[in-house]
């Protein structure tokens, strides 16, 4: 493991977690890319939102102004990023609750567990998550005997499933609605054994499962979508209202939140509570959407515990071309516009950060060399940016990380082969007629010779000149 | 780590004061060039966004309200929260006002009545504050129909309207239709753990 040193930027530790996979990325990809089924269904999933997304954004004439203020909120949150915890600190405090801070995954998994152990229950309901899956949480409370119960529909299914995430939004993206039918029949407790795949029949078998855990458990966990600094104020978008029962009957609330979550006023709200669900499920506004500050006598939780977490955010705040993938509001439009993500799915990236935002995201807050194949995981079209809706320019990112990936030293040596013949005329020249010999040679449209063979398995060499333009020119 | 006895808090705002550069800066001027606050509000809007999102509108003057509660919800017994109008309940129902009742008792009645604090015009969208005409929050989360009740002023035109208009202090519940998911296939599917059944009456006929 790399040092670390006092009160400076680092990335998320190893062992913990789940920002790292165990293969890179292409081989990876072949599995997804070889399951026809995973193809169909993520196809007819993209193709969905995309409509939907599409006709809902277009409904705003103001869609570009809403996106340049989100942007310029997130800029200016990053630049007073240290101030702007402190107020939250400080007002969060003021209503009731206590602010916990995490460097990293352990010790914010230390702090969860800690916290729970100390109300005696040995279970906990979640609302999803994404920085509680990024640090590992349930398999640390599972660890500490405490078990923690997904109440998110998809997680649900991933859980039933004992599957992984695919998806920012929907972790079950993946499988389709035979599918999930199977798993409920298969591994949800007294289910009724005549369910169809109806979706609306596989919906109520959740809302039946769950509802006596929902009623039953003290304690819950959260993540957070915004927390405004000025007023304290955290807020919860979702849709099927597991979030507003987690953040409603328990008695005590854990939220766990990576630090770029705070937004500067609770006037910011008007801008991102427009940008996110048009983005994320193509909706005007989602169903459901809690704002609590602290703990409000009478109502709700009388317990709150926020925890701030950093786990890398402060490796990615360093690098200034790269921090902007801060801005990230985890919508997943970019998911649902890339043709890679859509044909090899979210499992062949490894991380809990999927598609391109997190072929940028997750190689920051790891440091790129155990993420190195993630920002190669793309074409650069260019397609995640125009669909950002806070304008993260993820091509851009993608090229200064390959610049930051080590490279071999092969690679190193034969551009810099390249560099010295280009410097010098006569030199170039001579190898342009050199380069002429292949049509004598009989290898055009084959590819290159090894070791440079590898390049072209997959590409067409371009067929070189009869004459260099050099030549061409000469002669007229 | 080295020196882990270090506190959580110092060490993290240390890092993020290194990564950012030490110097604060002064809040920046976003461009705020989006529709702003008040314009002019549009009840058909309103009305065609709910009925979008699967939510039933009841279009009425007040004195029908008791009306459209029997249809709804006559005979049933139901949850109300402290201080809602006794005069939008018609005989037919069994109200159980919430004196901090427990969730048991409240998840064992069949629906709920409310007012409102906002709704927004553009996204089908009602707000509930916690004032005492609308009630804990447990209240409308448990029972399977909430039938929430808006006088035509609690109305705006956007999002930034309401922002403006609600306190970040009071526990704030965003509704847009009845519960549901997208996690099926990316298409939404209405009714899952909130209530199924979503009526709002609009008092303005």
């Amino acid at each position: 493991m790399s040092r670390t040193f006092l009160g400076m930027p680092a990335t998320a530790p190893r062992g913990v977690g789940h920002l790292r996979g165990e293969e890179p990325f292409p081989a990876a990809a072949r599995r997804g890319l070889a399951d026809p089924q995973l193809r169909r269904n993520l196809g007819h999933a993209t193709t969905t939102i995309r409509a939907k997304s599409g006709a809902v954004i277009g409904e705003l004439p103001d869609w570009q102004a809403l996106r340049a203020a989100g942007s310029a909120i997130k800029a200016d949150v990053l630049a007073r990023l240290p101030e702007l915890l402190e107020q939250l600190e400080a007002a969060v405090t003021a209503a009731g609750g206590t602010v916990h801070w995490a460097a990293d995954a352990v010790e914010a998994n230390r702090i969860v567990t800690d916290l729970v152990a100390a109300t005696g229950s040995d279970r906990v309901i979640k609302v999803k998550s994404m920085a509680t899956q990024e640090i590992g949480l349930n398999e640390a409370l599972e660890a500490a005997g405490i078990a923690a119960v997904e109440t998110d529909l998809a997680e649900l299914i991933v859980q039933l499933g004992e599957d992984r995430p695919s998806h920012i939004l929907v972790p079950a993206i993946h499988r389709n609605r035979a599918e999930i039918r199977e798993i409920f029949l298969r591994a949800m407790p007294g289910v009724d054994p005549s369910l169809t795949d109806d979706p609306p029949a596989l919906a109520a078998a959740a809302r039946r499962f769950l509802r006596e855990t929902f009623l039953a458990t003290r304690v819950a966990v959260s993540g957070v979508n915004f927390a405004v600094a000025e007023t304290g104020t955290l807020a919860v978008v979702e849709s099927e209202g597991n979030g507003r029962m987690c953040l409603t009957l328990p008695e005590t609330l854990i939220t766990v939140m990576g630090v770029e979550k705070v937004v500067p006023t609770w006037r910011d709200l008007e801008v991102f509570l427009q940008l996110l669900p048009r983005a994320s499920t193509g909706e005007r506004m989602n169903p459901y959407t809690s704002m609590w500050t602290g703990v409000t006598p009478g109502d709700g939780p009388q317990a709150f515990h926020l925890v701030l977490l950093d786990n890398g955010r402060s490796a990615v705040l360093a690098d200034e071309v790269g921090r902007q993938a801060l801005h990230c509001i985890r919508c997943s439009a970019c998911l649902n516009v890339c043709p890679v993500y859509e044909r090899t799915g979210g499992h062949a990236y490894g991380s809990v950060y999927p598609g391109p935002i997190g072929a940028v995201l997750s190689p920051q807050l790891t440091g790129v060399e155990d993420n190195a194949s993630l920002p190669y995981a793309s074409t650069l079209c260019g397609a995640c940016y125009d669909a950002c809706p806070v304008k993260i320019n993820i091509p851009e990112l993608l090229v200064h990380l390959r610049d930051q990936v080590p490279h071999p030293r092969s690679e190193a040596a034969a551009m810099a082969a390249a560099a010295y013949v280009m410097d010098r005329p006569a030199l170039y020249a001579a190898a342009q007629r050199a380069a002429r010999l292949s049509r004598l040679a009989g290898r055009r449209g084959r590819g290159l010779p090894p070791p440079l063979s590898g390049w072209t398995i997959g590409r067409d060499l371009p067929q070189p000149p009869p004459r260099t333009f050099r030549e061409w020119w000469a002669q007229r | 780590m080295v020196g882990a006895a270090v506190n959580g808090r110092e060490e993290v705002l240390a890092r993020l004061r290194a990564a950012r550069g030490a110097q604060p800066r002064e809040p920046a001027e976003v461009p705020r060039d989006y529709r702003p606050a008040g314009a002019t509000v549009d009840l058909d809007l309103l009305v065609d966004r709910l009925t979008d999102y699967r939510a039933t509108v009841h279009r009425c003057a007040e004195p029908e309200v008791p009306g459209v509660v029997d249809a709804v919800l006559g005979g049933r017994r139901i949850v109300i929260p402290p201080a809602l109008p006794r005069r939008w309940l018609p005989a037919s129902v069994t109200a159980v006002t919430d004196d901090n009742l427990t969730t048991e008792e409240i998840a064992a009645t069949d629906g709920v009545v409310t007012a409102a604090a906002v709704a927004v015009a553009e996204t089908g969208t009602i707000v509930l504050d916690g004032a005492p005409d609308q009630g804990r929050r447990v209240i409308t989360l448990l029972p399977d129909v909430h039938l929430c009740v808006l006088r035509a002023e609690q109305v705006v035109a956007g999002v930034p309207d309401a922002v403006a208009r609600l306190d970040p202090r009071r526990p704030l519940t965003w509704i847009s239709g009845p519960s549901a998911t997208s996690d099926i296939e990316l298409n939404r599917v209405e009714g899952v753990h909130g209530p199924r059944n979503l009526h709002v009456v609009l008092l303005a006929p």
